[in-house]
């Protein structure tokens, strides 16, 4: 693996992970993470919409001229939701119905945008899939334990509804901790999804702080950020 | 999170933060006996359980955020919060209805903000909400005046969540008073129908005007002290009554009247202990009396037309984060400087 491809991965998953330092695309973050899978399904729809746009845009990159690259970029980012919409209902139409119109939104998911436009567009193909990889997982895995964290204290189970996504066989799959458990309301209510991402944030800025003060002298990486 | 001073005179009361916070848990004592010969030991076991859960969990975060442990630990705040925290809670909670709403009024609202004197929310009633939309079905267990439960009777319930064979839940607790009244209304019963009924006592909620009164002594005891100032308790309780009576005056079937409205729930206690936090509430003057009016009307609406059985709690929030901008519009004029 070159050097290029080692940073991608390592930018992507933790140094400027989209969920946790860039902090984009937070409304599907918060809204659909109220559960393991809806989190897992919600983050695979983005890392496919993620990568294909940005092996798309780099691949065109050298043909659109940067006054109207923007425009072109939507409509990229558009046709590969609407792509990812319909095999989500055509094959997992529970789930589909489940994530609902968080699935149409993920067009509006501004790390998508803010990767086309900052990276796809000014590197070349396979660097542009590995970012566009990377960046997916980082946000998908932030996804996945947030959903994690407050599926467990609001309604003390994990992978509830797991035959949403991988058919009858995976019903089994829900772990059930303790059958007269209250339900922790705030968990599954908005704040909670407000509340758990600032912790996970406070944690992760906590990890890069021990790890800087072990391994001086302290390298900044660099950050590209976008915002919407 | 930056906030407005007041200008001068700066004068110096002898008064230092410990004391302060011990004078207003003096204040609480006259409430928490009458609360306690109406309703049995269970709120003292829960004020215990709760001050024991605030001291522990303040210590923890001290001990995190590495500051001077006994200096911090000595200033009383958070033995006044779960105090009050325990009072506002209903008087048959769980054992760990209790510690989850302490921890968060410590922990989250408090000390993730920065600590005494930065937290932008009062730390009591952030725990009390918390609890309150995450375990609607516990906020419910109040007892009835005089249904007290005994010390082992009390200890019992809190941890084991059981009673005694002879004693049904079902018989020793009741609607509050507030919530009767909002359960009959809908019922299209009228409000003489309603207050009828052996909950209500002479002018308030049986039992609960006279814990009410009690607070009201200690409240007036704390402004006669210079610990809080007249603003706040006398804008609160004066906002309630004004809309209260006008509604009442309108239709006294389906309003309750004013009277009642101070002397049940939780308005007293909130009047003269919780909305007057010295933190969380406004700093100016004038900016008291928009915070404490505007905690009144809210209170008022969310008791007669919202979800929740009493309001004091959101109403004291939402007014919580309109301060800053309440006390950046009612700075007073500087002494010697000209108007606009």
């Amino acid at each position: 693996m070159s050097a290029e491809t080692n940073t991608l991965i390592k930018n992507g998953l933790w140094t400027n992970n989209p969920a946790l330092v860039q902090l984009l695309g937070l409304c599907p973050l918060l809204a659909v993470t109220s559960t393991v899978i809806n989190g897992l399904g919600l983050g695979i729809a983005t890392l496919l919409v993620l990568t294909g746009s940005n092996v798309i845009v780099s691949m065109i990159r050298n043909f659109v001229s940067s006054e109207i690259r923007i425009p072109v970029f939507v409509m990229i980012i558009a046709a590969l939701v609407t792509t990812v919409e319909l095999v989500l209902s055509a094959y997992f139409h529970p789930l589909y119905k489940t994530l609902g119109i968080f699935i149409p939104l993920i067009v509006t998911n501004c790390a998508i945008i803010g990767r086309a436009e900052s990276y796809a567009s000014k590197h070349s193909v396979q660097d542009s899939f590995v970012d566009g990889l990377m960046m997916g997982l980082g946000f998908t895995a932030v996804l996945v334990l947030l959903g994690g964290i407050r599926e467990l204290l609001g309604q003390g189970t994990l992978l509830a509804n797991a035959d949403l996504m991988f058919g009858q066989a995976a019903r089994d799959l829900t772990i059930t901790f303790s059958d007269d458990y209250p339900g922790f309301l705030l968990a599954i209510l908005p704040p909670g999804a407000f509340i758990g991402l600032g912790l996970i944030i406070a944690l992760k800025n906590i990890i890069d702080r021990r790890m800087a003060a072990r391994t001086e002298p302290l390298i900044i990486p660099q950050t590209e950020t976008a915002r919407s | 999170m930056q906030f407005k001073k007041t200008s001068s005179p700066y004068l110096h009361n002898n008064q230092n933060i410990s004391l302060v916070m011990l004078q207003v848990i003096y204040a609480l004592i006259p409430g928490i006996l009458v609360y306690s010969y109406f309703f049995g030991w269970s709120i003292l076991v829960n004020i215990i359980l709760a001050c024991l859960t605030a001291v522990a969990s303040e210590a923890l975060m001290l001990l995190l955020r590495k500051r001077p442990l006994a200096f911090f630990l000595r200033d009383n705040s958070a033995i006044l919060t779960a105090c009050l925290l325990a009072l506002a809670l209903p008087t048959l909670a769980p054992w760990w209805l209790i510690v989850i709403a302490t921890l968060f009024a410590i922990v989250v609202a408090k000390h993730l903000y920065g600590g005494l004197g930065y937290n932008p929310f009062n730390p009591a009633m952030v725990g009390y909400v918390v609890v309150m939309i995450s375990f609607p079905q516990y906020m419910t267990q109040w007892l009835q005046p005089h249904a007290g439960l005994d010390l082992s009777q009390a200890l019992q319930y809190l941890f084991l969540g059981e009673l005694n064979a002879a004693i049904s839940l079902d018989s020793i607790t009741s609607a509050t008073p507030i919530d009767s009244i909002k359960t009959g209304l809908s019922l299209n019963q009228s409000i003489s129908e309603i207050s009828a009924s052996p909950l209500f006592g002479f002018w308030g909620g049986a039992g609960w005007e006279w814990i009410a009164a009690a607070f009201l002594l200690g409240g007036l005891w704390l402004i006669y002290r210079g610990i809080i100032s007249w603003q706040i308790p006398v804008s609160l309780l004066l906002s309630i009554v004004v809309m209260a009576g006008i509604f009442y005056l309108a239709d006294p079937q389906q309003y309750s009247n004013p009277l009642f409205q101070l002397f049940s729930g939780g308005t007293i206690l909130a009047a003269f202990f919780i909305a007057t936090d010295p933190v969380s509430a406004s700093t100016t003057p004038k900016g008291r009396i928009i915070y404490a009016v505007g905690i009144g009307a809210l209170t008022f609406i969310i008791r007669t037309w919202g979800g929740y059985p009493d309001g004091i709690a959101f109403a004291v929030l939402l007014m919580n984060m309109a301060v800053p901008t309440i006390d950046y519009y009612t700075q007073p004029r500087v002494f010697g400087a000209s108007g606009k």
